[in-house]
């Protein structure tokens, strides 16, 4: 039994945010960190790990400098990991991205016992598109927004979140999960054996020429070229002009404020 | 004739996937239709399209006409009562493949989100995640522009004939715009985001000529692979953040009196004549507030008429998810709080001070208008 998580590398947005001049992010100026959806997908693999013993595996697509954060989700608790990297998968969209995951998956093998998950959504993009996609490709079923995850036997049992309450949900493996942080779980830390573990253990890297016979490759269909969705444009909003600071911080000032409010009808 | 994404040319009608939670159309569903209806106008030969899932639902149908559907097709089966990924996703695809609209819009709720791409990636075509804003005529597009963005829009060449589906939407929080397209493949598809688009009034007589179109989905064994056990309504009241006019936020700035700078934010809606309390993510992690009440990137997106920040710093994630409310107003005793950066109003003093005061002045204010 293996949980294959898919974890993606991400600008930090609480740092400082750089736009070049063209309207596009200026990544190269920003800190990374793990998505933090992902480090609660890998807590919750982990957690099953510690009960049934399984194999945990990182899954990531994305530039090399990304193997830093892979030997970390392994000193974490993860048995090994994947980077799939290739120039011919820069700038591809969601559905793109899902295509290339999925078969870098399929590339190792998903058994009968096997799970896929991902976190909800990567900040980034905020999208919450690439596990539902990826659950497609694999043809498996999918539960998304899970905040607690059981396994028996080959039957998993998952708490998905609603807006205003909670489903649970039964089904088999292989399935794919997405997981939402929620305030109560927090990700491990790395453990001294597992800092260890992360400098022997081997990373296999699959490049375009490794995963091109995977059936779900389609190669036209793949890449900033191959990808259904385009940017059109991308813009920087104006920024709202600054407000206005009204004086002094006592009962005079709230009543400027009322009356403010008064005669733009908004009280 | 099979189905390819690929021959654009076949794809017409612009359609909204409506969606009901026990037998009641949801806000988001009339937002949709009524900026489908913008859409359709926009597209020329175009009709309006509701599709609506779900079992014993057809009563719903004509109220939708009502936003501005021209016609609403029903799946009414008993596999479609509770959702499923696997059972919507099965009904939605199958009668696109059929019917090839060029447009599909979702709402981007819990359930729209989670199927929305499961039915991208089935028929091999795009999705555009949480739009905030939706263009098909290059006129409509550019008029956008010039307000929304600091390009140069008439000095800049535009191809004004260019009809594909022009989705907006933010990107790191709210630092980027970015608008995508779909050009090669169809159903242009995106999720709309609760409570940015205007509903429109609604209008009888359109309602009673709204077409009703009933459509069959037949279930085989091995099509549905969840079982929902157990659907649980939290027992707490959860906070509508989305639909509210008032919100007033508490940030870390209540921290030497959690309970009382919480009073005081209620007291504060009050004050408005209703309202909710929402709060930074802080107010969360620390266990102050529950999670329902979140602002922000991680949380909620809300455009309240009036938004206080009381003692929230304005970080890029917490503005992310406020700063489009029409009436901002801080409170904070740091002076350069990036908060007042985007607030209309600004007051630079100690919130457990300032906010009895606000309370006493907006009351008497709405008490002697
Ligand atoms: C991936 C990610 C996602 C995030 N998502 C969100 C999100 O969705 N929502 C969110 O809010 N944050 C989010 N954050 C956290 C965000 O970066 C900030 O840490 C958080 O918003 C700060 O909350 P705050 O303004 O309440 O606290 P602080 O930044 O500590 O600010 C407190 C403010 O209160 C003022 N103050 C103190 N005492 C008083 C007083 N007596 N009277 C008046 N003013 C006072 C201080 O001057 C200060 O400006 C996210 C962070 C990350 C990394
Ligand atoms: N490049 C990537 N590598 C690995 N996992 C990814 C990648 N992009 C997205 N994912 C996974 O898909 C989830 C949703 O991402 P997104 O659709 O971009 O919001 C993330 O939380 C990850 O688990």
């Amino acid at each position: 039994m293996r949980i294959f998580v898919c974890v993606k590398q991400v600008p930090d947005t609480s740092g400082t945010v750089a736009v070049n001049e063209d309207g596009t992010l200026n990544r190269a100026s920003m800190e990374t960190i793990i998505n933090p959806d992902d480090l609660i997908a890998m807590e919750q693999a982990l957690q099953i790990k510690d009960e049934t013993g399984c194999q945990v595996t990182a899954v990531t697509m994305g530039p090399p400098p990304a193997e830093g954060m892979l030997r970390e989700l392994v000193a974490m608790g993860a048995d090994d990991a994947i980077l799939i990297s290739g120039r011919e998968f820069g700038g591809s969209d969601t559905f793109a991205t899902s295509q290339i995951i999925a078969a870098g998956i399929t590339h190792v093998g998903l058994q009968e016992d096997d799970m896929v998950f991902c976190g909800r959504q990567a900040i980034d993009g905020d999208t919450a598109q690439v596990g539902p996609q990826i659950a497609e490709k694999l043809g498996l079923p999918q539960i998304s927004y899970a905040s607690e995850i059981t396994k028996e036997g080959n039957e998993v049992t998952v708490k998905r979140m609603l807006e205003d309450g909670y489903m649970m949900i039964k089904t088999k493996t292989p399935c794919l999960i997405t997981c939402i942080s929620d305030q109560d779980k927090k990700a491990r830390y790395m453990s001294l054996a597992g800092i260890k573990h992360s400098y022997e253990s081997p990373y296999q890297i699959f490049d375009f020429e490794e995963l091109k016979d995977e059936p779900l490759i389609q190669p036209d269909k793949i890449g900033l070229k191959g990808s259904p969705t385009n940017i059109f444009k991308s813009f920087t909003p104006p920024q709202k002009g600054i407000g206005e600071m009204l004086e002094g911080a006592d009962m005079k000032t709230a009543e400027t404020l009322a009356a403010k409010l008064l005669e733009k009808h908004a009280i | 004739m099979a189905f390819d994404s690929s021959k654009i040319e076949e794809f017409k009608d612009i359609w909204v996937f409506c969606e009901e939670r026990n037998g009641e159309l949801m806000r988001t569903d009339f937002e949709l239709i009524s900026e489908g209806r913008k859409l359709a106008d926009e597209r020329e030969g175009a009709q309006l399209v509701g599709l609506l899932l779900g079992h014993n639902v057809e009563g719903l149908a004509k109220e939708l006409g009502g936003y501005g559907a021209d016609k609403v097709i029903v799946i009414d089966e008993p596999e479609l009562e509770v959702y499923t990924t696997d059972a919507y996703a099965k009904a939605i695809v199958d009668c696109i493949e059929d019917k090839k609209p060029e447009v599909v819009l979702y709402g981007a709720t819990n359930y729209g989100r989670d199927l929305a791409p499961r039915c991208a990636a089935r028929l091999e075509t795009g999705l555009t995640a949480d739009c905030t804003h939706l263009d098909i005529d290059m006129n409509e597009y550019t008029d956008f522009l010039r307000k929304a963005s600091t390009l140069d829009v008439d000095g800049t060449k535009w191809d004004m004939d260019d009809v594909n589906l022009k989705m907006t939407r933010p990107a790191f929080g709210g630092h980027l715009m970015a608008t995508i397209i779909c050009p090669r493949f169809r159903p242009c598809m995106s999720t709309v985001r609760p409570g940015v688009m205007q509903k429109r009034e609604f209008d009888q007589a359109k309602a009673d000529a709204t077409e009703v179109e009933r459509y069959h989905i037949e279930f085989k064994e091995g099509d549905i692979n969840t079982q929902v056990q157990d659907v649980v309504k939290a027992t707490k009241k959860i906070v509508d953040l989305i639909g509210a006019d008032i919100i007033v936020s508490v940030g870390r700035g209540i921290a030497k009196d959690i309970d009382g700078g919480i009073k005081l934010a209620e007291q504060l809606t009050e004050a408005f004549g209703g309202g909710v309390v929402g709060g930074s993510r802080v107010t969360v992690d620390s266990g102050w507030l529950s999670k329902d009440h979140q602002v922000g990137q991680t949380g909620k997106t809300v455009h309240p008429k009036i938004y206080v920040a009381l003692g929230i710093s304005g970080s890029i994630q917490h503005k992310a998810g406020m700063q489009e409310s029409d009436l901002i107003i801080a409170v904070n005793k740091d002076e350069n709080a990036p908060i007042f950066e985007i607030a209309d109003y600004g007051i630079c003093g100690d919130l457990f001070k300032v906010t009895p005061m606000l309370i006493k002045a907006i009351s008497e204010a709405r008490a002697n208008k």
